[in-house]
């Protein structure tokens, strides 16, 4: 006698050889969320990524603040990335307002966003060290991190959560003798950074750990609408700060990292090769920077936006980063909406992890360049 | 400054343990030397040597070392005490102590840290204590759903096996605890019972981290320890004898790591993979299983695992240094006392003292026992490294390393083993002796 059961629900076909396994909210290799997993011996049969643990309704909270009071929440997403996360959030609100930013601010911001991808990428490396079982690599980027921590605390003040990007330009202006210090830092980091190569970029067993899995082909990429190092890692040539260059990046020069592979090694790989990108780009900007001048814009206090919406993005530690403010003529935002490149990224997750083995689940799971708070938001 | 006494100051504490050593001695002295002296008054005291012992004759034999030394020496070649305190569980426990202080240490070196610093003022030196003592002031908590004899008795038999393993490593001539003729048969039969307490105890936690854990723990040691047996075989091809103390003796003029280096090699593997160390660490690989086998022990029971953990890394290393390294043999480092000192006695000035039992470990014992540790710890440093250099590899790669790989390197070595036997290089009769 089975009684029928309501519509939309359906009972799960139960098989002996198939184990359920929840991959966090409470596991070390899954961050702030959940992996349902089925696992056949030792083989994933079904992904189903569970995220949500840590929605903070930060596009509600906007919607109840001004366009200034905005800026050190809209940072929390990603405090890692906070440079990044504020940079299409001030990009957008000066189209709307119609500020004109001064060209020195223009290129501390890019320096700024520049320092904070790196913090971001290390700290990024060091979990994916650790989730490969490489301590070493988990201490040395969390160690070396500190560089590019000191030199944003001397431009903000502050080591995390710097709400440096303002509407208008930057907070304040850079100390004296910041670009000395600035450079030879950043030289230091990058004879530090060959240095990871030798001991895990090339180290056989994570070459042979993470080669030719989670194969991404380069129409599944791009179907799936990933972004950011996960689609660079399959062939496709799309970086915003060369497609669609904002503030100074069409004057600066760097090149755009491509790796045809499209496996876990390959999204591994590239955010490193990015960070050598990154200091070709502070240094260029610390030498093309006008070396004084007005960095920020002043704004009206209380100012209101037009009868209007704008989109801005851009190029995120974790692919494209873009905002959708729509204004009402007040003073606080209508509706802003958050559009994140870990949430895309995420879900091209259950495609990846079928069929791979439950060993491979930490690589292409942090391969993915996921950040379960930013997804959330 | 620690966080559960604010307050704590080094020297108040030593003046405290002086003010407590001084009303000791003070209230020992004025209440208890009379309280013993009224007994002693009533009681009638034994002739000894037509001597009445007296507690004043019995205070002067204590001091006497021509009485007490016979007394050490007999208990030092007593049964207990090899078990308890000199080549068994005290000296491998305080190497095994020794060697977690000098992994984290080492470690950190690599890592650009460094490490344990402030608990024992120098170099967090005990820092050990420290965990130790957090360990067992922990809560034990079992699983409502587990089986929970066996999830009880798991660690206990699982440090047990341990320390029979450790008490089949011969440290110096005539000082090993338990010396069977089978040796080496012994070992293996050791080595035999952890992949089974493994998956008793992941069974028993019943939490799937533990199944997926033990399974993992199964297929490793067994697949790890095929070619193990074998690239031993190769040395018991070369003595002739299963016996380690006599294996040890007949490496006095050459290691048989020149002649079985690829033995040598694929043990040290085993050595790597039966310890469940990095980069075989898969049955305790945290971000795919969280703990694997050890998800569910909390308190003293995971501190009783990690002891049997460091246990069997002292053995293994210990086993390496044995069949490999020529296990006690070396230059001679320790003087050996002039028999004059031992038949005349030592004359200081106007004193001659003649004592009787005083080479209490004869030159050989410390010899060995030296050589033994310096070779050991350098063993247990080279098991070390690889946890600061490699990631952790995944279980096919696994498999196929041991599989494959290690078992065909261990039978190319037994032949080289027989063509050097039946060359007439090595062996009983052989050229080189």
């Amino acid at each position: 006698m089975t009684t029928p059961l309501p519509p939309g629900i359906q009972l799960e076909k139960v098989d002996d050889r198939i184990m359920t396994l929840n991959v966090g909210p409470q596991h070390p290799g899954s961050g702030h969320m959940r992996l349902i997993i089925k696992v056949d011996g030792d083989y994933i049969v079904s992904c189903d990524p569970d995220p949500g643990y840590v929605h903070r309704g930060e596009e509600k909270m906007a919607e109840y603040r001004n366009y200034v009071q905005n800026i050190p929440h809209l940072e929390r997403p990603v405090i890692h990335d906070s440079c990044n996360i504020l940079y299409p959030y001030c990009l957008a609100v000066e189209e709307l307002l119609g500020i004109e930013v001064p060209e020195r601010a223009k290129y501390i911001r890019v320096i700024a966003s520049e320092l904070n991808r790196c913090v971001y990428t290390l700290y990024w490396l060091a979990i994916y060290g650790i989730f490969l079982g490489h301590s070493t690599m988990f201490m040395w980027p969390a160690g070396d991190r500190e560089l590019f921590i000191d030199l944003l605390e001397a431009m903000s003040g502050a080591r995390v959560t710097h709400a440096y990007l303002v509407p208008g330009g930057i907070r304040n202006d850079l100390p004296a003798n910041f670009e000395e210090r600035c450079l030879r830092q950043v030289d230091y980091f990058e004879k530090r950074l060959k240095e990871y190569q030798a001991i895990f970029y090339k180290n056989p067993l994570l070459i042979s750990r993470t080669e030719g899995t989670g194969i991404l082909s380069r129409t599944d990429a791009i179907r799936l609408g990933t972004t950011g190092s996960v689609l660079r890692a399959s062939g496709v040539d799309f970086d915003l700060r060369k497609k669609e260059p904002y503030d100074v990046y069409e004057n600066l020069d760097f090149e755009t990292v491509v790796r045809k592979e499209g496996d876990s090694y390959a999204r591994s790989y590239i955010p490193y090769l990015e960070m050598f990108e990154s200091c070709r780009i502070i240094k260029d900007a610390i030498r093309k920077m006008p070396k004084s001048g007005s960095v920020r814009t002043k704004l009206k206090p209380n100012p209101k936006g037009g009868n209007d919406e704008v989109y801005k993005r851009v190029e995120s530690g974790r692919g494209s980063l873009g905002y959708y403010i729509v204004s009402n003529n007040r003073p606080e935002p209508y509706r802003v909406k958050i559009s994140v490149g870990s949430f895309r990224n995420l879900i091209c997750m259950p495609y990846l992890l079928k069929g791979e083995l439950l060993g491979n689940m930490p690589s292409v799971y942090w391969g993915l360049n996921y950040w379960p708070v930013e997804a959330d938001r | 400054m620690s966080t559960i006494a604010p307050q704590f100051r080094f020297s108040r504490f030593v003046g405290s343990l002086f003010d407590i050593i001084f009303w000791i001695l003070l209230l020992f002295s004025l209440i208890g030397l009379p309280i013993v002296f009224i007994i002693l008054f009533y009681i009638k005291m034994p002739l000894v040597n037509h001597q009445l012992l007296t507690p004043y004759l019995a205070m002067t034999w204590m001091a006497d070392p021509s009485r007490t030394l016979p007394i050490i020496k007999t208990l030092l070649h007593t049964t207990f005490f090899h078990v308890v305190a000199f080549p068994g569980f005290g000296f491998a426990a305080l190497l095994a102590a020794a060697t977690i202080f000098i992994e984290r240490k080492f470690l950190a070196k690599i890592q650009l840290r460094v490490g344990p610093l402030y608990c024992g003022k120098v170099e967090g030196i005990l820092q050990l204590m420290g965990d130790g003592l957090k360990l067992i002031s922990k809560e034990i908590i079992i699983p409502a759903k587990a089986d929970k004899p066996i999830f009880w008795v798991g660690p206990l038999l699982f440090l047990g096996t341990a320390a029979a393993f450790v008490s089949l490593i011969p440290v110096a001539p005539g000082w090993v605890v338990a010396n069977p003729s089978v040796g080496l048969l012994a070992v293996f039969a050791t080595i035999g019972f952890f992949p089974i307490i493994t998956v008793l105890t992941a069974w028993a936690a019943n939490n799937k981290w533990t199944f997926i854990g033990g399974l993992r723990a199964l297929h490793q040691m067994i697949a790890f320890e095929i070619p193990l047996i074998l690239s031993l075989l190769s040395i018991v091809i070369l003595t002739g004898t299963l016996n380690l103390s006599q294996i040890v003796e007949s490496q006095q003029h050459y290691w048989w790591i020149i002649f079985a280096p690829i033995s040598a090699i694929v043990f040290f593997i085993c050595i790597i993979a039966e310890l469940e160390r990095v980069p075989f660490d898969l049955p305790e690989a945290e971000s795919e299983i969280v703990a694997g086998w050890l998800t569910e022990f909390s308190g003293m029971m995971y501190g009783l695992i990690q002891l049997g953990t460091y246990l069997k890394l002292y053995a293994f290393a210990g086993l390496f240094t044995v069949l490999f390294l020529g296990g006690w043999n070396g230059p001679s480092v320790w003087p050996p006392l002039s028999p004059d000192l031992i038949t005349n006695g030592i004359t200081i000035g106007p004193i001659t003292a003649k004592i009787a039992g005083l080479p209490l470990f004869d030159q050989e014992m410390l010899n060995g026992t030296l050589w033994f540790v310096i070779k050991t710890v350098g063993v247990i440093l080279v098991i070390l490294l690889p946890r600061g250099v490699f990631p952790r590899i995944r279980i096919d790669m696994l498999l196929h390393t041991g599989w494959y790989k290690l078992i065909g390197l261990a039978f190319i070595n037994i032949f080289i083993a027989l063509g050097l036997l039946y060359a007439g290089v090595l062996g009983p009769g052989g050229l080189i002796q």
